[in-house]
């Protein structure tokens, strides 16, 4: 099919990271990808992915404050007329280097927080952070930048949403988003720490809501729904190479950052421009459309709200990337999510355990249970 | 709540740019882009943070030859909806 075109590149300039939360976004294997794009690659990107249409670039990871040329890449992405966006630890940051940072073009920051407070918020991080984290969100503020506030939801932290809503409030947060964990890479690893009982969910999502009407207009409050409880399978990147690219440190184009666990032909921006790999990658257009679709998604009449799904999930958890995905109700392997979900039938969850534990980081990819730390 | 006397401005965090695929002006803000139609972008571009949203409708209606009371209403709800995502501000 033709090739849409795309709004976003989400840039993952390194995958070293000083924290160590338990759901993250990295590859298992990340120690084993090194940053292999130099700055003249980044530039390079830039501009081929602003060529094809995108106006709008993450800056993320890993953390991409680890990368000294963050200012000459931002500063190019300026010149483009990017809206560019820092997603970030806080760690390491200074005030200086934000201000340069800002000088340079940066748009908008995206700090995360992994709870309410330090002791748990630290905890979670496996890295003393949180104070840091006050810090970088009152410069964020100070230098007259956009402050998002991110969190992302689990067992441990997800019935402190009220604390992290006021914690967002007075640390000035322009949007708060509550994104509750997708169930892939390190998350699916330690889903067993990880997955919230309903309850848990349930009672978030008011609270969440009433925090929404009670800041309109001051702060934007998003609760991302988690696929695993609404039987409903996400949009994921509002479809199969739609709107998204993501180029990772090693220089490989993906759809979404997770897709280089599927067994597709990935090309390098070293290698190929970047709209030849948008319009002829095998792998972005495996699953462009609806051709690949197989019943019951072919016939559903969400088909085109929810895009099928994850297709990252489908693989995870059916070995095969083409199915349904199992997050919807309809899905013939729906039970894989519903049997995983703990309280719920056939689950093996352990009432009173730790909170989740730090993957360990650097060893070969474990299998679907709980990692501990090394 | 934005009123005919109220002074009105883009909020700092957004950017206004041509969209090189289209070919329309596209309002970018932390996690998104509007496309903006015709009129749209002539509200926006006409928020000076000094002239009242009467004073900016009453300009573009002699511009466009259309009739002020539309331009001024049309003009409230498009802010309006604006400002509930706080993509603009009122300038105090």
């Amino acid at each position: 099919m033709t090739a849409p075109r795309p709004y976003t590149l989400v840039a993952e300039l390194t995958y070293r990271c000083a924290l160590r939360c338990g759901y993250c976004s990295n590859p298992l294997d990340w120690t084993e990808r090194h940053d292999a794009l130099a700055t003249a690659d980044w530039i390079r990107v830039l501009s081929e992915a602003e060529a094809l249409g995108v106006m709008q670039v993450t800056l993320t990871g890993g953390e991409p404050l680890l990368r000294d040329d963050l200012d000459a890449i931002v500063a190019h992405g300026r010149r483009l007329e990017l809206y560019q966006t820092l997603i970030t630890s806080g760690v390491p940051l200074t005030r200086a280097r934000l201000a340069g940072l800002r000088d340079a073009g940066l748009d908008a920051v995206q700090l995360s927080i992994q709870d309410a407070d330090e002791t748990r918020s630290d905890r979670i991080a496996g890295t003393r952070s949180f104070a840091h984290k006050r810090a970088v969100a009152a410069w964020v503020r100070e230098l007259g930048l956009p402050l998002t506030l991110n969190v992302v939801l689990h067992r441990a932290n997800l019935d402190h949403v009220p604390e992290i809503v006021a914690l967002a409030e007075e640390w000035g947060a322009e949007r708060l988003e509550l994104a509750n964990t997708q169930y892939l890479g390190w998350a699916l690893a330690n889903r067993d720490s990880l997955l919230p009982t309903r309850a848990q969910i349930d009672r978030a999502r008011a609270e969440a809501a009433a925090a929404r009407t009670r800041l309109k207009g001051r702060m934007e409050v998003l609760f991302v729904l988690p696929d695993y409880f609404t039987g409903r399978p996400k949009a994921c990147m509002d479809g199969w190479a739609r709107r998204f690219i993501v180029v990772g440190p090693d220089g490989t184009a993906l759809p979404c950052h997770a897709a280089h666990t599927l067994p597709l032909e990935w090309w390098n921006v070293r290698e190929h421009a970047l709209n030849a790999i948008w319009r002829d990658n095998p792998g972005f257009n495996a699953y462009r459309g609806e051709d690949w679709m197989p019943e019951p998604c072919r016939s559903c009449d969400r088909r085109a709200l929810d895009f099928g799904g994850c297709r990252c999930q489908a693989f995870a958890l059916t070995g095969d990337a083409a199915r349904t995905d199992p997050a919807c109700a309809l899905a013939p392997d729906h039970a894989l999510v519903s049997n995983a979900r703990p309280g719920e039938p056939d689950t093996q969850y352990r009432r009173g355990a730790p909170p989740p534990a730090p993957p360990a980081r650097g060893r070969k990819a474990p299998g679907p249970r709980v990692t501990t730390p090394g | 709540m934005i009123a005919p006397e109220s002074v009105v401005a883009l909020a700092p965090k957004v950017r206004l740019r041509e969209d090189r695929i289209t070919g329309r002006t596209v309002l970018l803000a932390p996690e998104r882009g509007l496309e903006l139609n015709a009129s749209a972008v002539a509200v926006l571009k006409a928020l000076d943070g000094t002239r009242s949203v009467r004073e900016v409708a009453a300009a573009l209606a002699a511009t466009h030859a259309a009739p002020a009371e539309r331009i001024e209403a049309e003009t409230i709800a498009l802010l309006s909806a604006l400002a509930e995502r706080a993509l603009v501000r009122i300038v105090p």
